[in-house]
């Protein structure tokens, strides 16, 4: 199995960094030394129990203010996997890190303080997670221990929780309920016996009998070329390889294969990783290719199968998150990076913004602001090769660059 | 803790993937090379991603003088053996030329003073990204750290407004005199670092394996006897089987304890070990936010 990705939702103070801690600590993750500096300012602060929160916390500033400010990366294993936990912060207006914490993980968990139940941000954080088509989602009902580990109360979450799928796009979506303390520790590694009226795993036990076919959608092989190499020695003298990794698919010695954009067609030779010969390149392999014939092939360009071929086209309509504090507007210039591929794009068109609270949405809009989630018509100045996101996760998504600053501003998911 | 390794592919997939990003969108990259675990394990994925090419581009080593002797050996080996370029930039250098000043004292190390000569080289140089063997899982605020990480004029990381991002993008755009901090190994830990050292068969220092040494204790740590560290009159002189789990200079590298003499004993140690890597660096120990500080000046 690959690293298991999981990123956290939830409000401030939900407990995602008390629930991270206390899977590190129940897992045995958690050094000595690491150890005694949370005793150590657990009990500077005068608290009667350990502040696990303290093990992710990690900037001056979030310690200074008790909060998460930046997605910090938890790395952690068991004796089955291997897993790395983003802890996203919750605020409203970090929406865009957690767009940025779920693109890059294949389950997603999200927290619901039992006191308060299905909030405001409870819907948009499964909005969020639904939009990005995660998979598999649990929902942890947390500080169970507050609320005298009441199942009415877990019912009625479940069933608010519940009511908000049915109005998601995406139905396909595993979503498991689990009612947890992360503080006192019921249900997140070991069963509670607190709560004996809950039958189901604990969120580790979860986690790890996920396997692949639970988190990854197969979907058909896209090849965008990174890098051509050419040694240009004696021994490889004629040697003309293309390296990249293979998305959605696999790909094998002898396919009929088609470069985009020019459409060329010609099979492939050779699999290389490092020194070896393949006769198959898997998923997410970063391989060298080689082909029969002696054609122009170059970074950006796309190797795919013959008669599979994405849409190819100079303009697309997307969702997009907003993600910069600079508004995006009908006028701007933006570069939409596509993979490894970077085009010019104007947006054309807004249709639509999603309102703050997930209610509907409003139409006329003129720019977007940070955290704005809505539908744009992008043209382009040049053609990319495309997939729509709900067929194929990497070759249906890109980022869009503000060509004055340089800085990725935003993300977005092609319809 | 995890023993099966299969999760090691897709970690050094990912990095490989990297380390093509970084020769395709750089005009002049560059692979800082400490003569570590972390670093050397950053070659092997290097060549690894270009074969049957050369890696395209050069190592370059910030030499504290205060170096293990055999690390140096070591790099000089490697280098030579992969055929490959290595610039080296002194320490001693920038301190004769009045750029930094000696610490003295107890506590002395040359390493808070690298940082000087590594932003002076990526100057001399016009480097616009440099590849490095940071981890997340290493310390706190190298677990906020991004893969490509843009650092300003000065070399300053901005922690607060860094670019976010999205799955496998990789965005490079940088203004003329940013320079971009890159980190392929971002989402390896120490024993996935020591797993595919051994599963790869990759050389290291020989310090890293138990050996014989001339040691002192102090505040619960293992110092190096040796004319770069400081020691006072009643800290003893012992000699103890050690190694090292991380090498740094030697003024900042504490020892530990240890029989393994191998590489499979060494990942059967760091798997069964309950202290951090960090644990070891005497650095880091100066404050809690120590690392997160130094970063914020243009550190590693
Ligand atoms: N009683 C109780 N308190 C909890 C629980 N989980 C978290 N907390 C407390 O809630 C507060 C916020 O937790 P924190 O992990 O920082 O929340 P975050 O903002 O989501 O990361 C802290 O004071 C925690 O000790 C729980 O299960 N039970
Ligand atoms: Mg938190």
């Amino acid at each position: 199995m690959e690293v298991l990705k999981i990123a956290t939702a939830g409000s401030v103070d939900d407990g995602k960094s008390t629930l991270i801690g206390r899977i590190l600590y129940d897992t045995k993750s958690l050094t000595t030394d690491k150890l005694e500096a949370i005793e150590k300012t657990s009990k500077q602060k005068g608290y009667d129990y350990l502040d696990f929160s303290l093990a992710t916390d990690g900037l001056v500033a979030e310690r200074e203010q008790g909060i998460t400010i930046d997605v910090a990366h938890i790395y952690f294993s068991t004796a089955k996997k291997s897993y790395i936990i983003a802890d996203t912060p919750g605020h409203v207006e970090y929406t865009r890190n957690m767009v940025t914490g779920a693109s890059t993980s294949q389950a997603s968990v999200i927290l619901i303080d039992a006191r308060k139940g299905v909030i405001e941000q409870t819907n948009r954080h499964f909005f969020i997670n639904n939009l990005l088509r995660i998979k598999d989602i649990v929902v942890a009902i947390n500080k169970m221990d507050l609320v005298d580990y009441s199942e009415d109360i877990y019912n009625k979450i479940k069933a608010d929780f519940e009511s908000l799928m049915s109005k998601r796009d995406y139905q396909d979506q595993k979503i498991t309920f689990i009612p947890v303390s992360a503080l006192k520790g019921d249900n997140v590694v070991n069963r509670s016996d607190k709560m004996p009226w809950y039958t189901g795993q604990s969120l580790l036990e979860h986690l790890e009998a996920l396997d692949k076919k639970d988190v990854y959608n197969v979907g058909t092989p896209r090849f965008p070329v990174q890098y051509v190499i050419r040694p240009k020695t004696e021994e490889f003298h004629d040697f003309r390889g293309y390296a990249g990794k293979v998305y959605g698919g696999e790909l094998s010695v002898g396919d009929d294969i088609v470069v985009l954009p020019s459409q060329t067609k010609s099979k492939i030779k050779e699999i290389y990783f490092y020194n070896e010969k393949y006769q198959t390149a898997s998923r997410r392999s970063s391989v060298t290719i080689t082909l029969e014939n002696d054609i122009n092939v170059s970074r950006g360009d796309m190797i795919v199968k013959e008669g599979d071929l994405p849409t190819i086209d100079k303009q697309f309509t997307a969702n997009i998150c907003w993600m910069d504090a600079t508004r995006l507007t009908t006028s701007g210039k933006y570069i939409v990076q596509h993979g490894v591929n970077k085009v010019l794009a104007k947006v054309d068109k807004i249709h639509y913004k999603i309102n703050p609270d997930y209610s509907g949405i409003e139409t006329d809009v003129t720019g977007l602001n940070v955290n704005d989630i809505a539908q744009v018509t992008f043209k382009l100045n040049k053609p990319i090769f495309y997939d729509q996101f709900k067929n194929h996760r990497t070759n249906g998504s890109f980022i869009l660059i503000d060509s004055q600053t340089n800085n990725t501003v935003g993300a977005g998911f092609i319809q | 803790m995890n023993k099966d390794t299969s999760h090691i592919n897709s970690l050094e997939n990912e990095a490989i993937y990297i380390m093509r990003e970084v020769a395709a969108q750089f005009d002049k990259p560059v692979l800082l090379f400490s003569g570590g675990k972390d670093s050397i394990t950053l070659v092997r994925l290097a060549v690894k991603a270009f074969y049957p090419a050369k890696i395209p581009f050069p190592l370059m080593h910030i030499d504290t003088g205060h170096n293990f002797p055999e690390t140096i050996q070591f790099r000089d080996k490697l280098v030579k053996e992969l055929g490959l370029e290595l610039i080296v930039r002194n320490v001693q250098d920038s301190i004769d030329e009045g750029r930094v000043k000696e610490e003295s004292g107890r506590y002395s190390s040359r390493n808070s003073l690298q940082t000087t000569t590594l932003l002076d080289a990526i100057e001399e140089f016009k480097f616009d990204a440099c590849i490095g063997g940071a981890r997340r899982d290493e310390e706190k605020a190298r677990a906020k750290e991004r893969i490509f990480s843009v650092r300003d004029d000065f070399g300053q990381w901005d922690e607060k407004n860094q670019r976010p991002e999205l799955f496998d993008m990789l965005n490079g755009d940088i203004e003329h005199g940013q320079n971009v901090r890159v980190f392929p190994i971002s989402n390896w830990t120490e024993l996935d670092v020591w797993s595919y050292i051994e599963k790869e068969d990759i050389e290291i220092p020989s310090i890293y394996f138990a050996h014989k040494r001339k040691v002192f204790l102090r505040d619960g740590l293992i110092w190096s006897h040796s004319e770069y560290v400081y020691q006072e009159e009643d800290e003893k002189v012992l000699e103890r089987m050690v190694r090292f789990r991380t090498v740094g200079d030697m003024s900042c590298t504490a020892a530990v304890f240890s029989e393994a003499a191998d590489i499979t004993s060494v990942v059967q140690e760091i798997r069964e070990s309950t202290i951090s890597e960090r644990g070891a660096r005497i650095d880091d120990k100066r404050s809690e936010a120590a690392m997160e500080k130094r970063k914020q000046q243009g550190y590693f």
